[in-house]
């Protein structure tokens, strides 16, 4: 676009022609990098599918011994830092700096909340002996060997979501940065949309898991 | 027409130190970044291969052991496939055209294109490390339980490695995708677009969407080994075949990585060469849409041994076969647009025709594979070994070279030797179809694959594929040695030096590290050939 006006906008990288172009090219790029992440979870809901399809019975079973009260708190935790992200990216297209510090500390406290309930969790199946490997010990009898399947895909599956949660905050802090030296402005605030987007994603992740780690065999 | 002149400002003149090139974020410094990477990666892959066909000039297993020779096709497979086919064309061609080719300053993330650099070494030092440390056992294939629970070597670097590089794949791809949709100059539409960037967007494609499932694959196989987790273990009622399926979603798909962007150089060369628009152009180009996509439904025809159920092998045979439609297509444009053609015979052309040719054999040899019957006969023999090597070798490379020679005056602004360069793709044509055409015979005459011994009578269609293997080293070497000359004393090439059309020939040779002075506006169809081009033409 040659005739567009070239205010120099300190974030305009070179090679772009404005702002405009700038924000649609990273927008894309996170939205096709969420699909790279969809077939890398997909590729743990495939396994997931088959084994629960073969071992439905253990999978119950073992399921029951996850907490779901912990799990439900955890969910809530994760919706509601969402919710203050949504409203960071809000706030950030109005311009609102201190709103946005504000909603990006609060999305990440949930953030840590999350992650130390999961902490937690861990600590118990390491005390139960849940841990798949040779100290796996799992009562009844009869399900134990199949029941090391269903805890070796929980812990892969809640594993990896929580790396990418450690990741998110690891961006938070980097957009909390970029929000505090006012970088981010209501013209220039894709940054912390994208980031926005990633964390939403993440979240979602976390809608699948819960339902199919916890509530196995729950309903009448 | 092009004054042969040298530009005074280009982007090997822009900054000389180590650091800018380490830390530079022209992609077309990163292109060489990679050309250096993925050629050293194809001489350790290459020395792998030189011991392979040592090892089986005589029928008994005289120069090295079974599990030595193990590791030597294991580390084969994985060098030449994960750092050299996968990343070779879209890393080093397509990361220094790409955003010539739509006129644009650079990729759209210059700093995660470096990023995907740097990913790539680390993941390259990890698979080096495993290679020294006593190598790997398991075939690049890592099949359960194998590679979990029985293989003592170092699979969990191998794996690692495999999965930080797979990460470069995926940002170079996320790269393109953003790049073609959102960096075109003014009037470059869709259809305004060279076919190479057709084919690699669908290379993007498959990159973005496939490699992820390899990565979380190969990272369950770590788990397994690391952690005891059991995914396919089938002690606690894992299946390996599983595996299988998520290997194979990935690693069939990655022979189009391989090969698409080598369709896409082959139609700038053909018409180029020929002086003529591709033939069919909207067809070539959906076509390499359509191969990305049946590319992800095809992957069971590896597994019609492995207990698969006889109805899901036949959906997956009459897929396998349905891929020969669009491959075919593009055949039959490229022998189309050579007809009537003014056409050429320097060597960029002579890749041209050596791929059309070999990835014709390979593509035929695929269908016999893509038939259960005669797969079950030639599974696991060196039928296979010949087939993919001539998609791999035949295509892939010969669509490298053929690129790497036809765009070298614009990525170093010189000329190579043209007599050295027709005499090295003459060697390397006659030297490939000796090496592995004798292994079609092998292996229908029932030679397995991945053993170092084998039965006297194979010895003679052997030492012919040894022979063959030893002039397509020479073949390999000697654009080395011109390529590298040409840096210092070749021929000044001028911004044309094809009098081809297209953005890149319309820049300065080598281009300025913005690529072009002013954005460029366009307003013709790709490949619009006047006849009066023909006398700008460098005979």
């Amino acid at each position: 676009m040659p005739e567009a006006v070239h205010h120099h906008h300190p974030a305009l990288a070179h090679h772009f022609d404005d702002l405009a172009q700038q924000k649609e090219a990273a927008t894309l790029g996170m939205w096709v990098f969420l699909a790279t992440e969809v077939l890398f979870f997909g590729g743990l809901f495939l396994v997931y599918s088959v084994y629960r399809a073969w071992y439905a019975g253990a999978f119950a079973v073992a399921s029951h011994e996850l907490d779901v009260t912990l799990g439900t708190i955890n969910t809530a935790v994760l919706i509601t830092s969402s919710l203050t992200m949504a409203l960071a990216v809000h706030a950030a297209q109005l311009g609102q700096r201190r709103l946005v510090i504000l909603f990006l500390v609060a999305t990440m406290a949930l953030g840590a909340v999350f992650l130390g309930i999961k902490g937690v969790e861990y600590y118990h199946k390491f005390v139960e002996h849940h841990v798949p490997g040779p100290s796996f010990a799992f009562e009844p009898h009869e399900y134990a060997r199949h029941a090391q399947i269903f805890f070796s895909l929980y812990f892969i599956m809640t594993g990896l979501h929580a790396l990418h949660m450690v990741i998110g905050l690891g961006i938070m802090t980097w957009m909390l940065w970029w929000a505090w030296r006012g970088t981010i402005t209501a013209e220039y605030y894709s940054p912390i949309e994208v980031s926005g987007l990633y964390w939403h994603f993440v979240d979602i992740v976390w809608i699948f898991l819960f339902p199919l780690l916890y509530l196995i065999g729950r309903h009448a | 027409m092009a004054r042969v002149v040298h530009p005074a400002r280009h982007y090997l003149n822009d900054g000389y130190g180590i650091s800018s090139w380490l830390l530079t974020r022209d992609h077309k410094r990163i292109a060489l970044l990679y050309l250096a990477a993925v050629t050293f990666f194809f001489f350790v892959g290459g020395a792998m291969a030189v011991m392979i066909r040592l090892e089986l000039a005589t029928p008994v297993g005289d120069l090295v052991t079974d599990e030595t020779y193990n590791k030597l096709f294991t580390m084969h497979g994985v060098m030449m496939v994960f750092f050299f086919l996968i990343p070779v064309i879209p890393a080093v061609l397509g990361n220094f055209l790409v955003p010539i080719m739509i006129g644009a300053k650079d990729l759209a993330f210059p700093k995660i294109n470096l990023l995907s650099w740097y990913i790539y070494i680390i993941g390259g030092l990890f698979t080096l490390y495993a290679l020294i440390a006593g190598g790997v056992d398991t075939g690049w294939t890592f099949y359960t339980p194998f590679s979990t629970v029985a293989s003592t070597t170092n699979v969990v670097p191998t794996a690692l490695g495999i999965f930080i590089t797979g990460f470069s794949s995926i940002l170079t791809g996320l790269n393109f995708i953003v790049t073609i949709h959102r960096m075109r100059a003014p009037g470059m539409t869709w259809f305004r677009m060279p076919l190479f960037l057709w084919s690699t967007y669908a290379t993007s494609l498959i990159n973005v969407l496939g490699t992820p499932v390899i990565a979380i694959t190969v990272l369950l196989v770590a788990a397994e080994r690391v952690f005891h987790f059991g995914f396919f273990d089938p002690r606690v009622g894992g299946d390996p075949v599983l595996f299988q399926h998520l290997f194979w979603f990935y690693s069939h798909p990655a022979v189009y990585i391989m090969v698409l962007p080598a369709m896409g150089v082959i139609s700038e060369l053909v018409a180029a060469g020929c002086r003529k628009p591709v033939f069919g152009y909207s067809f070539v180009a959906f076509a390499s849409l359509a191969i990305a996509v049946l590319g992800f439904l095809v992957w069971g025809h590896h597994m019609f041994v492995a207990g698969e159920s006889v109805y899901s092998a036949l959906i997956f045979s009459i897929l396998s076969f349905l891929v020969a439609i669009p491959s075919a297509v593009k055949v039959f444009n490229w022998t189309a647009t050579m007809y009537k053609g003014s056409v050429s015979w320097e060597t960029p052309m002579l890749y041209a025709y050596g791929f059309i040719g070999l990835f014709t054999i390979g593509g035929l040899t695929g269908l016999f594979l893509a038939a259960i019957a005669v797969d079950v006969h030639v599974t696991d023999t060196y039928f296979v070994i010949a087939h993919f090597h001539y998609i791999m070798v035949g295509g892939t490379i010969m669509g490298y070279l053929g690129g790497l020679h036809y765009w070298w005056p614009k990525i170093s602004g010189r000329l190579y030797n043209e007599g050295l360069a027709k005499l090295s793709a003459g060697i390397i044509f006659v030297g490939f179809n000796l090496t592995f055409f004798p292994q079609f015979v092998l292996g229908y005459l029932g030679m397995p694959r991945r053993y170092h011994a084998y039965p006297p009578e194979f010895q003679v269609l052997n030492v012919l594929s040894s022979a063959g293997a030893s002039i397509l080293g020479v073949g390999y070497l000697i654009p080395m040695v011109y390529l590298m000359w040409s840096l210092r004393y070749g021929r000044v090439a001028g911004s044309n030096p094809w009098g081809a059309v297209g953005l890149e020939w319309t820049t300065s040779s080598p281009p300025p590290t913005e690529n072009f002075a002013e954005t460029p506006v366009v307003t013709w169809d790709p490949y619009e050939y006047p006849a009066a081009d023909l006398e700008g033409h460098v005979a």
